[in-house]
């Protein structure tokens, strides 16, 4: 395993203890886009525990919030959050709230939570670094189910118009959301030709190959005049056998013989 | 501490220096800010000419944005700029704005805090004959129930002019409601808004006390002059800032008063009137006179068919204080 991998596989851990702690969260989106966030904060972005407070580096957006457990799970790696206070996850008075709050807890770059904003509020951060003259870049993470929020498109739009080819936004295409399987659901695909039609550059990656992901990311990086989207192909509750691929662990809590059963394999203890 | 400016008697009626529309005062003032204030940006959704937000293009064009017609995503973009440190103005009709772009002011604006300021223009009947889909009555009650999101509605064009300087300075979430409508200038260059601060504009002989706001600021006015002949001389209380309510000035007054009436061009639910009643009823109840659109749409018309109908013409405002004094 890379070190990247290990990383991520720390915390898809992580992100079941909160989960099992809480008894409540968003299992099969959090370990879906876990290689993602990994990728991002471990090998793309400059941003780390000293300039975490500071607005001069890249800066991530989850827009879909509710798979905030792989964010707060990216946070602990980083020395942001101790490692205990995942378990006090969507509990009372606990900085990690139940979606994510900028004002409560640090390193989250925007409060989030309600589907279809964090587009929008990227493309502000990137239009004022193109202002300023900052080089630095903006990441927004979405899911296949978001792309159904119209103002995905409103904003998609408006990207392309103002050359943002600082913004790159990475979407979780895991083909399923709450109710169950997009295509029975609301077909959106094929999601790149739309965003292709929009004047974006698409790529199209494993998301949950590390490598493959940071050779998509660094070529983003040297696009001019546009912006990037990235469709990450990938499984929803990737590691754990018994949630991948099933909607019903878009989002409910673990009990224990659950629990167990997914940290073993996590742990690759479990060889079935 | 309070520095409100008490205008004598003689000098409150209807002061016809000259009439301006609120939205021309709004294009003046972010003008003034293009000019002294780089880190001001003015993102529109295709109604900045009405607005007149679109003199703020004309002089400072790489700090304006039109984003078409897509309110929702306008009111992100705005987020993310206040996260860069800028201080965006996001404009547009008053219904569109608080009420097609409430939730994404809701989630990325004001429970973040962020240091947007939201610009509703067009508010109450003043879109006319344009009738229903475009009056909003609402607006108000929508922003004010928002934590941390201040509330402010000018009556004339140096108030606007200094209301937005105001909301510039200040940091945190603003809403500020402006009308289309042509208006008589209530105050002269000596002028000084103060945000939060209540202005006393008046102040009568009897135990009549009048809270109002925006265009009806000048009504209210009128209807003194009105009231005064029939030997009724209300208080009228200019309160601009709907929230932060300023409670001392409206307390200090509500004390002396026997009758309190708010006016507004608003639904009487959850505007100025309802912000009033839930000070006073808590602290100091007092028989409350509700001026204002009774639980009803707008419909296409002239303002003075419309204000005629909803009871807010100066005529009909005398006729109602007179009838609830009896």
């Amino acid at each position: 395993m890379s070190e990247l991998e290990t990383i991520a596989n720390r915390m898809r851990i992580n992100i079941i203890r909160m989960i099992h702690a809480a008894n409540s969260g968003h299992p099969g989106g959090s370990l879906s886009c876990a290689d993602i966030i990994a990728t991002l904060y471990f090998r793309i972005m400059n941003v780390n525990k000293d300039n975490i407070n500071s607005t001069n580096r890249d800066r991530f957006i989850l827009s879909k919030g509710h798979r905030c457990e792989t964010l707060y799970a990216a946070l602990t790696e980083m020395g942001v959050i101790p490692q205990e206070e995942l378990l006090t996850f969507r509990k009372f008075g606990s900085r990690l709230q139940g979606h994510p709050s900028m004002n409560k807890c640090p390193g989250v770059d925007m409060s989030s939570g309600s589907l279809g904003q964090g587009l929008s509020v990227g493309v502000g951060m990137a239009i004022a670094n193109k202002m300023d003259g900052n080089p630095n870049r903006v990441y927004v993470l979405c899911g296949d189910g978001e792309c159904q929020e119209g103002m995905i498109w409103e904003r998609a739009m408006s990207r392309s118009h103002y050359q943002l080819d600082n913004l790159c936004l990475i979407v979780d295409h895991n083909y399923l959301q709450s109710d169950g399987h997009i295509r029975e659901i609301m077909n959106n695909s094929p999601l790149g030709k739309k965003f292709d039609s929009f004047g974006w550059n698409v790529f199209g990656v494993d998301g949950h190959d590390p490598d493959v992901l940071t050779a998509a990311l660094m070529r983003a990086k040297t696009v001019k005049d546009k912006p990037t989207v990235i469709i990450a192909e990938t499984v929803k509750g990737k590691g754990v056998s018994f949630m991948e691929n099933e909607p019903d662990w878009h989002g409910k809590g673990i009990n224990d013989q659950q629990y167990d059963q997914a940290i073993r394999e996590l742990r690759g203890e479990d060889h079935e | 501490m309070i520095s409100s400016m008490i205008r004598p008697s003689g000098n409150c009626g209807v002061k016809i220096m000259s009439k301006t529309e609120i939205r021309d005062a709004y294009g003046k003032a972010l003008v003034r800010l293009a000019l002294s204030n780089p880190d001001v940006v003015v993102v529109d959704v295709d109604v900045s000419k009405p607005i007149r937000s679109a003199e703020f293009e004309k002089v400072a064009p790489e700090r304006h944005f039109n984003f078409g017609i897509a309110e929702g995503n306008m009111m992100g973009v705005a987020a993310g700029l206040a996260l860069s440190g800028k201080i965006p103005f996001a404009n547009s009709f008053a219904i569109f704005a608080a009420g097609r772009g409430y939730e994404q002011i809701r989630n990325s604006i004001a429970s973040p805090h962020l240091n947007v300021k939201i610009v509703g223009s067009h508010a109450g009947f003043s879109p006319r004959i344009d009738g229903a889909s475009h009056q909003c009555l609402e607006d108000i009650a929508l922003m004010r129930v928002l934590p941390g999101m201040t509330v402010i509605q000018p009556c004339d064009e140096r108030e606007t002019i200094q209301a937005i300087q105001a909301a510039a300075e200040f940091k945190g979430p603003v809403y500020i409601r402006l009308s289309r409508s042509r208006v008589e200038d209530v105050y002269d260059d000596d002028y000084r808004f103060e945000l939060g601060k209540a202005v006393v504009l008046h102040e009568g002989e009897s135990a009549v006390v009048m809270f109002a706001s925006g265009t009806m600021v000048q009504r209210s006015l009128q209807a003194v002059e009105l009231l005064k002949r029939k030997g009724i001389d209300p208080t009228v209380i200019n309160v601009h800032t709907i929230k932060p309510l300023d409670q001392e000035t409206v307390l200090r007054f509500a004390e002396k008063a026997s009758l309190i009436v708010t006016l507004e061009e608003h639904s009487v639910i959850g505007g100025l009137g309802g912000a009033i009643a839930e000070l006073l009823a808590a602290h100091c109840p007092r028989k409350q006179l509700f001026i204002g659109v009774h639980d009803q749409f707008g419909e296409t018309g002239t303002v003075e068919q419309l204000f005629e109908k909803h009871g807010l013409t100066a005529e009909k405002i005398a006729e109602s204080i007179e009838k609830a004094t009896l």
